[in-house]
């Protein structure tokens, strides 16, 4: 759980986030989000409470199972979000429904028939998506999602996070499919424009009926390299939740929680793959220290310098005992591995001093030498020069300027390591340097700081 | 689902190829077709091009048609061949071209009218 009464889950309570701060209403955070004045207080919170519960629990299983069904991602989403409008009318007047689930599949199927019928009147035929025999009859068969829907979930996750999408397609499709979260939603969590977001979802919606793409889970042999595919959306996702802003936006905290949630089902819908179950113990530990990011006035918080008693002790201890499941291995899941081992040994220090910047340090090389990262060079450099001296730690960072020049991070660091090295005029030189890349104003106000605390 | 397989080359790979290198080439075609009937799908159709010295363009803009010698676009990597491929989803046409030589490969649905 989340403190500081932040919403925990992703999809309506976000909605209404994005509602109570102004942006236009979508029809799920409209229905969600807005009590139905004829019934008292009480029973339409508690309605929102049924149709936001059963957006988290149903909008993927029924979506997959509307594509299963009717190979049209385009209007099984429409269809789906017009159904959850008619819930948040109809249930406080007729009771939510014994099976909401079930409910939803029929009012899904219905508005999406609806549209292929007007479709039909005007004789368009739009591509259909590829869906095997099987798997359709199923989908069309199935009247409750509670039973079924493993598959079409996975499958649907699949799809979004296919190879033959572009990787910025597959974070949105991800977002709006799997997490069910709306458009300008979405726009705001990937700092583009609504408009940009709604063209970038709708070519990628007609790609996966239009190019071939199945909805299925991958054969066996491709197993690995596609959930690779997967986890790095899902990584994406939760990296989204950490873009410092001028406000806490607790829409973001609410992000990383469903990326979470998401990397949760997927391990539960394919137990013990390493990748997996590396990438879940990454976040949980990264997310752990949320609440300690931020001061008060919304400053950043770096690492030593955060209140330890804000972290989350229960999902560090799950982030390690999750860890200590997935055996040393290679390519992705083994870059997720060792960078959850560096977020372990910061989680796990009691204090700053205590960290032990020796074993930090090597796992860096380790995943330097995996990944040939400049990124990952710089986090390096940090940790030798914390277990080595700042002369140490400044030799590491030779030639990150050619591989990294837009980085503010690299003169940042280096202005930290001269200063700490007693040579503050070269530090000044770099602060400056790193404020002319930065672009984000919490970090800009932080550098600004470092460079005032320097002195000329 | 149709699907056409365009092949992509420069030119002058196949050119260099001693005779040992373009039976090399025909097998892997070979081993392709191979495998398209293995999985059940179907070659609908599939030809090797004359090179792009043999390529003429046409475009028509109302009555006035204009003829060029060359290809549609100068670019490094021309089209060299393709097949059409009755299979179930891009998934399978994806692994089948794995089997293919060393081209860049452009896969496209056909539309159903």
């Amino acid at each position: 759980m989340t403190s500081g009464g932040a919403p925990v889950t992703g999809g309506p309570r976000a909605g209404r986030a994005a509602s109570a701060a102004g942006s236009r209403p979508t029809p799920h955070a409209a229905g969600a989000g807005t009590p139905v004045p004829v019934t008292p207080d009480a029973v339409a919170d508690d309605v929102a409470d049924a149709v936001e519960r059963a957006w988290r629990e149903h909008w993927s299983p029924v979506l997959g199972l509307l594509i299963g069904q009717f190979g049209r991602p385009d209007l099984a989403e429409d269809g789906l979000a017009d159904a959850f409008v008619a819930a948040a009318r109809r249930w406080p007047e007729d009771g939510v429904p014994s099976s909401p689930g079930a409910w939803l599949l029929t009012a899904g199927r219905r508005r999406v028939l609806d549209r292929l019928r007007a479709e039909a009147v005007h004789r368009r035929k739009e591509p259909l998506m590829v869906v095997d025999e099987r798997t359709r009859a199923l989908a069309a068969e199935t009247t409750d999602p509670g039973a079924h829907v493993s598959d079409d979930r996975l499958r649907l996750v699949f799809a979004c996070c296919h190879p033959a999408l572009a990787p910025e397609a597959r974070i949105a499709l991800t977002l709006r499919f799997v997490a069910g979260l709306a458009t300008p939603e979405i726009a705001r969590l990937l700092l583009v424009q609504e408009s940009t977001m709604a063209a970038r979802l709708t070519r990628a919606k007609k790609r996966l009926a239009a190019s071939g793409i199945p909805f299925a889970t991958p054969p066996p042999e491709r197993l690995d390299e596609r959930l690779d595919v997967v986890a790095t959306v899902l990584y994406l996702v939760f990296t989204a939740a950490y873009h410092p802003t001028d406000e806490p936006d607790p829409l973001r905290t609410a992000l990383g929680d469903e990326a979470i949630r998401l990397v949760r089902v997927l391990d539960a819908l394919l137990p013990g793959r390493p990748v997996v179950r590396a990438l879940l113990a990454l976040l949980l530990l990264q997310h752990s220290r949320r609440d300690a990011r931020l001061d008060d006035a919304g400053a950043l918080v770096l690492l030593p310098d955060q209140d330890r008693g804000r972290w989350h002790a229960d999902e560090i201890a799950e982030g390690v005992a999750v860890l200590r499941s997935v055996l040393p291995g290679a390519g992705q899941a083994e870059e997720y591995r060792l960078q959850a081992l560096v977020a372990a040994e910061h989680a796990t220090a009691p204090t700053p001093d205590a960290t032990r910047w020796d074993v930090v340090a090597d796992l860096y090389a380790e995943l330097e030498a995996l990944t040939g990262s400049p990124v990952v060079r710089l986090a390096r450099a940090v940790a030798v020069a914390e277990a080595a001296g700042p002369e140490a730690g400044l030799a590491l960072l030779d030639g990150l300027d050619a591989a990294l020049p837009t980085h503010h991070r690299v003169p940042s660091v280096r202005g930290e390591l001269l200063a700490r090295a007693g040579r503050p005029a070269e530090a000044a030189a770099s602060f400056r340097a790193a404020l002319a890349l930065v672009h984000n104003p919490v970090e800009r106000r932080h550098l600004e700081g470092r460079l005032a605390a320097t002195g000329p | 689902m149709r699907f056409l397989v365009l092949l992509y080359e420069d030119e002058r790979a196949w050119a260099g190829l001693d005779a040992d290198g373009r039976a090399e080439v025909f097998r892997q075609h070979d081993a392709f077709s191979a495998a398209v009937a293995a999985h059940g799908c179907t070659i609908a159709g599939g030809e090797g091009l004359a090179s792009v010295d043999a390529a003429t363009t046409i475009r028509r803009h109302g009555d006035d048609v204009t003829v060029t010698d060359g290809p549609f676009a100068e670019t490094a990597e021309q089209l060299g061949g393709f097949y059409l491929v009755d299979a179930p989803d891009l998934d399978v046409v994806s692994e089948l071209v794995r089997l293919l030589p060393e081209y860049t490969i452009e896969i496209r649905p056909t539309i159903e009218v």
